[in-house]
């Protein structure tokens, strides 16, 4: 009987099904309220904000290549690299990827695409030359487990109410300007207009869904470095991988890493250090936590059998 | 993957497909009637190793297992390039009048149970097992463990592969044995024991 070193993270899961379930609630309530606030406008702001949600979910391969001056690198050009994630994609049996290489000295790797079969893994010439062989696989397994999570459709759905939030209060604001243009407005007696309740109400939403969302960023960070050790059967090389990317990453000036800043949630490791509140407010865990779980896992694989 | 374990982020690790490596006896007498390809006797399993004692107590298992008893295999270990094992159960020349890979095939079997008992399992890639011509020609049937499939790699040089062979070996043993459909999968082995 197969047997497997791999004990499930109940609470990890609970965590995360916690913060998903938050942000369904959430976006819920945004369209009860919005249907309440604009009966006649609610479903064009809606169908807007579902539009470019799927639009940045269809298109995130190509956004995201653009972005950061990815070219997609063949077996031919890059045979190390693409026969070290094509070894990957056998032992776990998913598609294998296209390939990037971004050209920059970053130390960093992402992972995107709307489906597995349309993933993109990119990795910049800054990480290439900075971890060793073994680092570098780590590294591309939590890349390749973020494909397998399909995190850019998960965090796309989940940040939905989001971007359907903002774009309300941003109507709210037009409202302001031009007194509170519908009839509701007028003949609200209590004195408070509706666009100040809509814009005070899309805020809090878009303020909540941004933290749950960060939280969820943060769960999925954990994941997929827990689905990516448990493939190569190495935490350590992802950890020390871990410890040479964040600490490369922390020293190098603010300023030039403005450019990337939008991408920050797909990286491996976030390219800005956080100052204040940025255990709530960070894409990724801390690396503390991030190299607790893998000692966890290592731990759990090399358990003697007798 | 389900919905739920995608929603959760909950993948798990793809186990090892052991079914397949039996057939093998019956495909390799196939290969040398349609193509000439005579067996080595030689095997490999290409695996990830994990680190810590666990491991390195199966693995010790195993070889005993293995290269205990009379006209037993020598079993010998290596890391290559990718960071994976290679197992190399090394038998003495086969005889071409009556090829018989049937001992092989239960030696790799035990190396696959005795790595999947012990929760190893998932670090299984693949199995390889040589063949060449009298115009010396060689060739390596390959097992894939998480696809459950085979498909032919014949290596001509450092970085080349004799891909119209490699076709004509599929179709021969199109019937025999579970061929990998997915070309992309072919995985390049350069420089694999045996080869």
């Amino acid at each position: 009987m197969a047997r497997t070193r791999f004990a499930a993270d109940t609470g990890l899961t609970t965590r995360m099904t916690t913060v998903i379930f938050l942000l369904g609630g959430l976006f819920v309530a945004l369209v009860v309220g919005l249907m309440y606030a604009f009966p006649a406008y609610a479903w064009l702001i809606g169908i807007i904000g579902i539009g470019i949600a799927w639009w940045q979910w269809y298109s995130s391969d190509t956004v995201a290549m653009k972005a950061m001056r990815a070219r997609e690198v063949s077996a031919h050009d890059a045979p190390e690299l693409y026969g070290m994630i094509q070894r990957l994609c056998t032992l776990a049996d998913m598609p294998m990827p296209r390939v990037g290489v971004a050209d920059t000295d970053l130390p960093n790797a992402f992972a995107t695409g709307r489906s597995p079969k349309r993933a993109v893994v990119v990795v910049t010439t800054g990480i290439l030359r900075r971890l060793d062989a073994e680092e570098l696989e780590g590294v591309l397994a939590h890349e390749l487990s973020h494909v397998a999570h399909r995190d850019v459709l998960v965090m796309t759905v989940a940040s939905t109410a989001g971007i359907i939030a903002g774009m309300a209060g941003r109507g709210a604001q037009y409202g302001m300007l031009f007194g509170g243009g519908d009839r509701r407005g007028r003949n609200n007696n209590n004195g408070i207009p509706i666009w100040l309740i809509v814009l005070v109400g899309s805020l809090i939403i878009y303020a909540v869904s941004f933290l749950l969302l960060r939280l969820l960023s943060r769960y999925r960070e954990l994941a997929a470095d827990r689905a990516g050790a448990q493939l190569t059967m190495k935490p350590r090389a992802l950890a020390s991988a871990l410890q040479k990317i964040t600490g490369e990453i922390n020293k190098i000036p603010q300023q030039d890493l403005r450019g990337s800043q939008p991408m920050n949630a797909f990286f491996i490791a976030p390219a800005v250090s956080g100052v204040s509140l940025s255990t709530l407010t960070s894409t990724h865990p801390s690396l503390e936590q991030r190299l607790a779980q893998l000692a966890r896992i290592e731990a759990e694989l090399g358990r003697p059998n007798r | 993957m389900s919905f739920w374990t995608t929603l959760t982020g909950r993948s798990r690790p793809k186990q090892a497909n052991l079914d397949a490596l039996f057939a093998v006896p019956s495909a390799a007498l196939t290969l040398q009637t349609a193509l000439g390809f005579v067996p080595s006797g030689d095997g490999a399993v290409c695996y990830r190793a994990a680190a810590g004692a666990g491991f390195a107590d199966a693995q010790q298992d195993l070889v005993a297992l293995i290269s205990e008893g009379d006209g037993a295999p020598k079993v010998t270990t290596e890391t290559d390039g990718f960071g994976f094992t290679w197992l190399l159960v090394d038998n003495d020349p086969i005889d071409p009048q009556n090829p018989d890979l049937t001992a092989l095939c239960t030696d790799l079997h035990a190396v696959n149970t005795t790595l999947e008992q012990d929760g190893y399992g998932p670090g299984l890639l693949c199995s390889v097992l040589p063949f060449a011509d009298s115009a010396g020609r060689k060739v390596a049937l390959v097992y894939l463990y998480k696809q459950g499939t085979f498909y032919p790699f014949a290596p001509t040089g450092p970085q080349t592969r004799d891909n119209l062979l490699e076709i004509q070996i599929r179709d021969a043993l199109n019937g025999e044995l579970p061929l990998e459909a997915d070309l992309s999968r072919w995985l390049a082995l350069w420089g694999a024991p045996g080869l």
